[in-house]
């Protein structure tokens, strides 16, 4: 969480977005993200510039350009390490980074588990449309297995990702699922994750009105309040999400692992090492 | 619908200024909605509908400047009370997923309808459940002046035939853009 | 010229196998002899066992500062002679050399007897099971002590110094075996070296991964990353430890993809930042380069090349990743690569890395190798230089903040997070001078223009490259191969041959007009360099106008260039 001393200041949603129009296709669920996110950083009253927005490739990574914040658009898989290396050298910012389920879980993978497994302190926010949409509609590591698409005809016939349950065995100390429908509740997801020290995921179910419109339909009506309150017993978090039918909101494991922040141990000139080589 | 904090029963108010804040922050909420979609549908060169939710985006404008004369000094600073930013959204805010880069006139405006007569249902219900009577008298108000905008939405669908039946039709395909 | 059975540089081989302590035995060797007030020069070489492999520590002596092995061996000192055929063609002897053994090992193989060297015995593995807790290269240590003029002392004080005060019995059991190893030294006629002009203070001892490390740490880089791969890894470990006390943090990173992308989000958020690698890793990392290039992202790269491609050898050097630090990243991709000339030369190389990244806004690969970075050096200390090194940052208060500027430098103010009103998205993706992306023809290209010009504008002043000497004859290299060249050079100037020397230590942007500047009066280049397609060669007839005969003598690694083989190539091109 940002720790510059400010004033205390007051902001609204809209001091957190940029001039450029995002060039979602209407009906998108990123757009209702970047307003739960808007609202979220009014909620928390962090100044625009202590907080930055780290990103990848895909459409949910545009996102660090409609906002007021500093962001990093980088290449595909790869914002979780950039977002690493920004938060370790400055721990006083906030860092949130935009993913989607592509950038995310596929190419993305491997630095998934190891940010989870870091714990570092950043919020990790995955808008998950289970497709590729930028490049035009092919399956994603959560796409269900018969869903039939040209570059998978008939269907993957492969498992989709846990993206839960990999971030809770992982190590991920804060885990939750959202449905862009509701953006109050998208709003205090992110509150709540930005909030908690560690590395806080946030699932939020966004549909892509291209490539699956009915996936919206279908949604409001399958989506529910997790039945069970929160839980810190990532025992019981296990059961729970190896069971989950996907749908479950809220939050859904707060646990309480210090988080990685490498500290400088002092602050020598370097010339203090000459010592090591002199004989 | 099942998803978390759908709006049941009317919010009760301590104030007179606390509802005065309240109604600020629907219309503003409302107008600033109604803008983002207006981005959205020029960038998709929309812009019929873009130039409709221009317009409903300035109403609500205007009628934010309303509530703030007609509040006075019951309203600190001319601002919405600092409440939470995380609330349910507003009954008069269109849902961000309804909208379709292709839609047309009638559909943006049975749209805007809908949300202005959800706006008066909600002002109604306050009215109705007001012991204060400032605040049932302003909820009354406000209520009056969404009909006004149900009515005046009506007016101007009256403009637009009906919509052809591959209204959504669009040749080309999708295209990559990254 | 030395006097007769005087040398001014020593070489000296110890091999063995099985735990012998080879390595060992070679670095307390090395400081015994600069305690004395040698210079030294030390490599190594192995066997792929992880332990108990075969081993060669392979060291050269001298009165000056040496930075690269000799033309052969003057002694060969086995403590067994398990699979010394894998060092063959590393062993260069001829029959001035000195092989030392144990007769107890049998018959010498044959390519050691072939080499015509004198042989000479000692029974190392007896005389250590003489002292209770003496090893074989202890005695061995001794012998070569006695042979080469060094005191038995001087060993003696550098093995207590690398034991320390923890096991005193150790210590004593060393001296024991290295007297009796000196007592029973063979009869062998070895060149004495000529006494040390000076005694040793004021030298340093570092390898080239070591003082890379504090090179940049030197040029301010605060933040590192990095995947451990060989033979980089060592330039990790001395800042992992160094790098906390200066105010700054590392990362282990899961892959040199994570590596590369840490480095960037660090350097975005204001911390000058590095990683190091090996030819693998860099290619992994070329995407996130171009990103760094595209996004104007501050960074240094250190590629310690090894020899290639793919894994190739990981433990032996060459320079052929000269083209994909160049010319890796997909698209027109300006940005700097350089490359150190020495061990010693890493110290200033690294730190004009960092200097030059932070002040173009830019990546910048420095190209180590091998035989640089695994080598350890006793040389002069070095000269402590210092860079006026700034990050261009906008001034406060910001207004209409435009990251991308056009500006005449081409390099644009950096507003980093934190400063109230420089929010700007950094970005792969072509964009504007807001930073906004687009894909519009005058972006681009203004863009490109921008990118470009900054990096050939800048002003690089003398350290592009070391230029030495006069003649219608030079010799146009870099990297690694600068240093054997440089001793041919010289001897080949005492033979009354004219040549210059010119080694680039700034690869990329090219600089015509100076290497024009420099080949002045030249009639004649001869283009040497490690690497089977002469990938050196070929970048300096793309981007040079050189209007002189060249001839190319790429020559592939793993083996190095001796001075001896530069010289004769000197003399052929001075007879053309």
């Amino acid at each position: 969480m940002n720790m510059i001393p400010t004033p205390a200041r007051e902001f609204k949603p809209a001091d957190f977005k940029s001039s450029v129009k995002p060039v979602w296709c209407p009906g998108c669920g990123d757009h209702s993200v970047l307003v739960a996110f808007q609202r979220a950083m009014a909620e928390l009253a962090l100044p625009p510039e202590q907080v930055a927005v780290v990103s990848g490739i895909g459409c949910s990574s545009r996102m660090p350009a409609y906002t007021n914040c500093y962001g990093f658009h980088g290449v595909h898989g790869r914002s979780l390490a950039l977002a690493t290396g920004l938060k370790v050298a400055r721990p006083d910012l906030t860092v949130i980074v935009a993913s989607g389920d592509g950038d995310g879980f596929s190419i993305g993978g491997n630095h998934f588990l190891h940010a989870c497994r870091r714990n570092l302190d950043v919020t990790y926010i995955v808008m998950d449309n289970r497709i590729y949409g930028m490049t035009k509609g092919q399956p994603s590591p959560t796409t269900e297995p018969d869903w039939d698409t040209a570059i998978s005809p008939g269907g993957t016939g492969v498992s989709p990702f846990h993206p839960l349950v990999i971030a809770l065995a992982s190590g991920a100390n804060f885990i939750a699922r959202g449905f862009t429908g509701n953006i109050g509740h998208c709003a205090r997801l992110i509150v709540e994750a930005v909030r908690t020290p560690g590395f806080s995921f946030v699932q939020l179910l966004s549909p892509c009105v291209t490539f699956r419109e009915d996936q919206q339909r279908v949604w409001r009506n399958v989506v529910h309040e997790a039945m069970v309150p929160e839980t810190d017993d990532p025992a019981r978090a296990a059961r729970r999400l190896m069971t989950d039918d996907g749908f479950n909101l809220g939050v859904l494991y707060r646990g309480a692992r210090a988080p990685y922040q490498p500290r400088p141990l002092a602050n020598l000139d370097p010339s203090h090492f000459e010592s090591e080589f002199a004989i | 619908m099942k998803s978390p904090d759908k709006p049941g029963k009317p919010p009760q108010f301590n104030s007179p200024a606390e509802f005065f804040a309240q109604a600020l922050a629907i219309e503003i909420e409302a107008s600033e909605r109604y803008a983002e979609i207006a981005d959205q549908m020029e960038v998709h060169n929309n812009h019929r509908i873009a130039e409709i939710f221009r317009k409903m985006a300035h109403i609500e404008s205007l009628h934010r400047d309303e509530i703030k004369r007609r509040a006075g000094d019951a309203l600190i600073g001319g601002r919405p009370a600092s409440f939470s930013w995380l609330a349910p959204e507003g009954p008069e805010s269109i849902d961000l997923g309804d909208v379709h880069y292709k839609m047309t006139p009638r559909q943006a405006l049975m749209l805007a309808r809908h949300n202005e007569e959800r706006a008066t249902a909600y002002f109604e219900a306050i009215a109705e459940a007001a012991a204060d009577p400032e605040i049932r008298a302003f909820a009354q108000t406000m209520a009056d002046d969404e009909r006004h905008h149900v009515a005046l939405i009506d007016k101007w669908l009256d403009k637009y035939d009906p919509d052809d039946v591959d209204w959504s039709e669009d040749l080309d395909p999708p295209v990559i853009s990254d | 010229m030395s006097a007769p059975g005087t040398a001014t540089s020593l070489s000296i081989v110890l091999t063995g196998s099985g735990g012998a302590g080879v390595m060992t035995a070679g670095q307390t060797l090395l400081e015994a002899a600069t305690s004395c007030g040698l210079y030294g020069l030390m490599t190594r070489s192995t066997g792929p066992q992880i332990r108990g492999g075969e081993a060669a520590a392979m060291l050269r002596l001298s009165t000056q500062p040496v930075q690269c092995p000799g033309d052969k061996f003057d002694i060969l000192l086995a403590l067994d002679f398990e699979n010394i055929q894998r060092f063959a063609a590393e062993l260069p002897l001829d029959a001035k050399s000195v092989i030392i053994a144990d007769p107890a090992d049998g018959d010498m193989p044959a390519f050691l007897k072939a080499s015509g060297a004198t042989a000479g015995y000692i029974e190392m593995k007896k005389l250590a099971k003489a002292v209770p807790g003496g090893r074989v290269s202890m005695v061995a240590l001794g012998a070569l002590a006695r042979l080469i003029g060094l005191p038995e002392a001087a060993i003696v004080e550098a093995v207590a110094a690398s034991l320390g005060r923890k096991k005193p019995e150790a210590v004593k059991a060393s001296e024991q075996a290295v007297l009796l190893g000196a007592a029973n030294a063979p009869a062998l006629s070895i060149p004495k070296l000529a006494t040390p002009i000076s005694n040793s203070t004021g030298r340093w001892s570092f390898t080239g991964n070591e003082i890379t490390g504090f090179g940049v740490l030197k040029g301010g880089v605060r933040f590192v990353a990095g995947y451990p791969i060989t033979p980089a890894t060592e330039i990790l470990e001395w800042l992992a430890h160094a790098i906390p006390q200066c105010g700054g943090e590392m990362v282990q990173a899961e892959d040199e993809l994570a590596s590369i992308n840490m480095i960037i989000g660090a350097s975005f958020g204001g911390a000058p930042a590095m990683t190091a690698t090996a030819g693998p890793g860099l290619s992994l990392m070329t995407e996130s380069l171009g990103l760094a290039v595209a996004s104007e992202t501050p960074l240094v790269v250190v590629d310690v090349m090894r020899s290639g491609p793919s894994t190739g050898i990981a433990t032996k050097s060459e320079q052929s990743d000269l083209n994909i630090a160049v010319y890796g990243m997909h698209g027109d991709a300006p940005h700097v690569v350089t490359a150190p000339l020495s061990v010693s030369d890493c110290l200033l190389t690294a730190q004009w890395s960092a200097h030059l990244a932070e002040s173009m806004q830019t990546p910048v690969i420095m190209l180590s190798d091998q035989s640089i970075g695994q080598a350890r050096v006793v040389v002069d200390k070095p000269a402590d230089i210092r860079f006026e090194t700034k990050r261009l940052t906008p001034t406060e208060p910001i207004q209409d903040y435009a990251r991308y500027a056009l500006t005449e430098s081409g390099v644009s103010p950096m507003s980093i997070p934190g400063m109230a009103g420089g929010q700007y998205t950094a970005d792969g993706l072509t964009h504007n001078v807001k930073g906004t992306p687009s894909s519009q023809a005058q972006d681009h290209i203004a863009q490109m223009d921008k990118r470009r010009r900054k990096i050939e504008a800048f002003d690089y002043g003398a350290h592009w490259a070391d230029i030495d000497g006069e003649g219608e004859l030079a010799v146009i290299t870099w990297g690694s191969s600068t240093q054997p060249i440089r001793e041919g050079a010289a001897r080949a100037r005492a033979e009354g041959v004219g040549v210059k020397l010119i080694a680039l230590r700034l690869i990329s942007p090219p600089q015509p007009k100076l290497l024009a500047e420099a080949l002045k009066g030249v009639k004649r280049a001869l283009v040497i360099e490690q690497s089977h397609s002469g990938q050196f060669w070929r970048y300096l007839r793309a981007f040079y106008d050189l209007d002189i005969e060249v001839t190319p003598i790429p020559q592939p690694g793993p083996l190095p260039i001796r001075p001896g083989e530069a010289l004769a190539y000197i003399r052929k091109g001075a007879q053309a």
